[in-house]
């Protein structure tokens, strides 16, 4: 098959994917939320570690577009009250005394802006002592909404870093199984069977186990990363290895060894590159793998830790029947997890249609 | 043939524990805190006391000493003792691993008598809106993180009243009646059990619904409904039972892969199982209960895949295991 007849067929593909409006849409949220995130120290009204323990669990603002005559007006959002029920606990009630006019582009916590420049301008929040709770507080009185849109940065992340290091090693596994073949082959495979065969749970709670308790937040974040990796190239190595054992015996890589190329340049640049639209697949189809491990080793309390925010240590909250009872809200980042997970699954499926030819004409019988 | 199989499966599986054993036990040992280091910050247990314990284990002997202490009482059926429940870890682990199989096993059987039909109707109705919905309900639910799915049932039952928030047994357990103990662990299960298998019923009902969907385009069943059979003998007799035939092969890599999810929902329902054991043993670094529970979780997982291979080879004999 000649480059030109490649493109052709590439651009189709993509050309099909853009037809399928339901994954256009699905991959405009991803942009969305990765955004988001990206963005997070100019997105959200407060710093994550913002806190105000007099507001713990209060319950979403809701914002005001008209004042009390029904007149539409600048929006503003009311103050709030603390009073005790009969019972001792705490409750919140709006303020009608105290207004406070939504400001947008307006001196917030102080950020480095991508680690490195400095800022304090955020999109929108409201002066002192107004809090805006868009999707109400957590147990510290930490806004919501800034938090997942921090923790965003996290859970989004974990899985592309993820996939990354355990693609580079699934296909250079895989790829050296299946070019050579015979012994290495075998040996290979069965590294991979054994990893295979372990749980991934407890695999993973045997890998945490291991982390010293010691490590700060960076490095529990990167050896979570590492774990994840770990237990997820096998499966891809396998398949790859599959695929490679056919590619081998095609004619341009007999070429390329007759050119007197290195193996491991023929692997990389000839036979791995005809695995490529299989890998875009399986790519796209195992991040949500990373982001769900992540956020269930977060969730349990064994991820990264407050005050940091990650979607499943923010769901940690909820762990508690009282929580989820008096404040269902905190179940909010769950929503996000469903989010991403959805998204990456449609996409996925839509490449699939779109640039492996054989899953179609099965699809089409 | 096949019980050479089986050996040389279990063969394989013995290198990979020996290793992950290894650095589990090492690096836990190596890692800043012990068990007995928790147990110092209690003014009520002498210094004394503690070092009594710490010679008793053999704490105070080099790790790899240890670790060959550990696997030779492990040989012999040891697995030792737990810190912090005192007990041997085996008594723990019994209990434990049957409560786990509950689980797991209900859901098995919910995902199956859920997916099935769920995957013969949407075949039959291919792509009309019966099938549209049900591909779209599996979508969601498949995309539905299980430990999300299981804190928005516990919200439900919490509003509602109508299922326990968790645990395995009411408190007035022992007092119930057969029936009523059954019952009891049935409302007990009921959010696990759903929650596990959510994603399971998607992902099989669509396999169900390709397999008919193949092999409602093959000739016999042309030839069947041309002699006149009315469609539903034709879709119960002649369909069916070819396209349900490679599914059953699926059910032991199904318990294997349970496993793992049901760890998770263990920890987030308090269902006493070894996922849920795993995790104290973990954060109070109770060594030999973290291997225990470990080496339990890999044998009973190793387990399903095997008796999934087995099934395969009895109900396809074209395949053979050398």
């Amino acid at each position: 098959m000649s480059k030109d007849q490649y493109s052709v067929q590439s651009q189709n593909g993509f050309q099909r994917f853009r037809k399928n409006g339901w994954a256009v849409f699905c991959l405009s949220v991803l942009v969305l939320l990765y955004g988001a995130a990206l963005l997070a120290d100019f997105i959200s009204p407060y710093s994550y570690q913002n806190e105000d323990r007099n507001y713990s669990y209060c319950p979403p603002t809701s914002i005001q577009f008209h004042d009390e005559q029904g007149r539409l007006r600048w929006p503003y959002i009311y103050g709030f009250k603390i009073y005790f029920d009969e019972y001792h606990k705490r409750g919140y009630e709006i303020n009608r005394e105290e207004k406070y006019p939504l400001k947008l582009f307006t001196r917030g916590d102080p950020y480095k802006f991508l680690g490195f420049l400095p800022g304090t301008i955020r999109l929108f929040g409201v002066e002192r002592p107004g809090r805006l709770l868009i999707w109400g507080a957590d147990s510290r009185g930490r806004d919501l909404f800034s938090r997942i849109v921090y923790g965003g940065r996290i859970s989004l992340s974990i899985g592309l870093f993820g996939v990354f290091i355990s693609f580079s090693i699934g296909l250079l596994v895989g790829g050296i199984a299946g070019y050579y073949g015979g012994r290495v082959d075998d040996i290979l495979m069965r590294i991979c069977e054994m990893i295979m065969m372990i749980p991934g749970f407890y695999l993973l709670l045997a890998l945490r186990a291991m982390v010293p308790a010691s490590f700060n937040s960076v490095q529990v974040y990167f050896s979570i990363v590492i774990i994840l990796s770990f237990i997820g190239w096998a499966g891809l190595a396998r398949i790859i290895r599959g695929m490679c054992l056919s590619i081998r015996e095609r004619e341009f890589v007999l070429a390329a060894k007759v050119m007197g190329l290195s193996d491991l340049k023929i692997i990389v640049r000839h036979v791995l590159p005809h695995t490529l639209s299989y890998s875009i697949i399986a790519i796209m189809l195992s991040i949500p793998g990373y982001i769900l491990a992540e956020s269930a080793l977060s969730l349990i309390g064994l991820g990264i830790q407050d005050p940091y925010a990650s979607w499943g240590n923010l769901l940690s909250e909820a762990m508690g029947i009282i929580q989820i009872h008096f404040a269902p809200w905190i179940l909010l980042p769950g929503l996000f997890i469903f989010l991403t997970v959805m998204c990456f699954n449609v996409i996925g499926d839509a490449l699939r249609d779109c640039l492996d030819p054989r899953f179609r004409v099965e699809e089409n019988l | 043939m096949m019980l050479r199989y089986v050996i040389r499966r279990f063969v394989v599986a013995v290198p990979l524990l020996l290793v992950m054993t290894l650095l589990t036990f090492v690096l836990m040992q190596k890692t800043t805190g012990s068990f007995y280091d928790m147990l110092r910050l209690d003014p009520h247990i002498s210094e004394d006391t503690i070092n009594r314990y710490i010679r008793l284990y053999q704490l105070d002997r080099p790790v790899i000493y240890q670790y060959k202490q550990w696997v030779l009482n492990l040989l012999r059926g040891e697995f030792g003792y737990s810190f912090y429940y005192n007990i041997p870890v085996v008594s723990l682990i019994s209990s434990r691993l049957w409560n786990t199989f509950i689980l797991s096993f209900s859901s098995i059987v919910l995902t199956w008598t859920v997916a099935i039909p769920l995957g013969i109707m949407a075949a039959v109705h291919h792509n009309r809106w019966l099938d549209r919905l049900i591909q779209s309900l599996s979508y969601v639910g498949l995309a539905t993180p299980s430990f999300f799915l299981a804190l928005l049932l516990l919200f439900f039952a919490s509003q509602t009243g109508l299922f326990p928030l968790g645990g395995m047994h009411s408190a007035q357990y022992d007092d119930l009646t057969w029936w009523g103990k059954f019952w009891d662990l049935l409302r007990h299960l009921a959010i696990p059990v759903i929650t596990l298998s959510v994603g399971s019923i998607g992902a099989l009902q669509r396999i169900m619904r390709g397999n008919m969907l193949e092999v409602l385009r093959q000739q016999y069943i042309l030839t069947a409904r041309a002699k006149g059979l009315p469609e539903n003998r034709v879709i119960y007799r002649h369909a069916l039972r070819n396209a349900i035939n490679p599914l059953i092969t699926l059910m032991g890599y199904e318990f294997s892969r349970l496993l793992s999810g049901a760890a998770l929902l263990e920890i987030i329902c308090s269902w006493p199982g070894l996922g849920a054991l795993m995790l104290t043993a973990v954060r109070s670094k109770d060594i030999y209960l973290v291997m225990a529970s470990f080496i339990m979780g890999s044998v009973l997982f190793l387990l399903g895949n095997l008796f999934a291979d087995i099934l395969l080879a009895r109900m396809d004999p074209r395949i053979r295991y050398e």
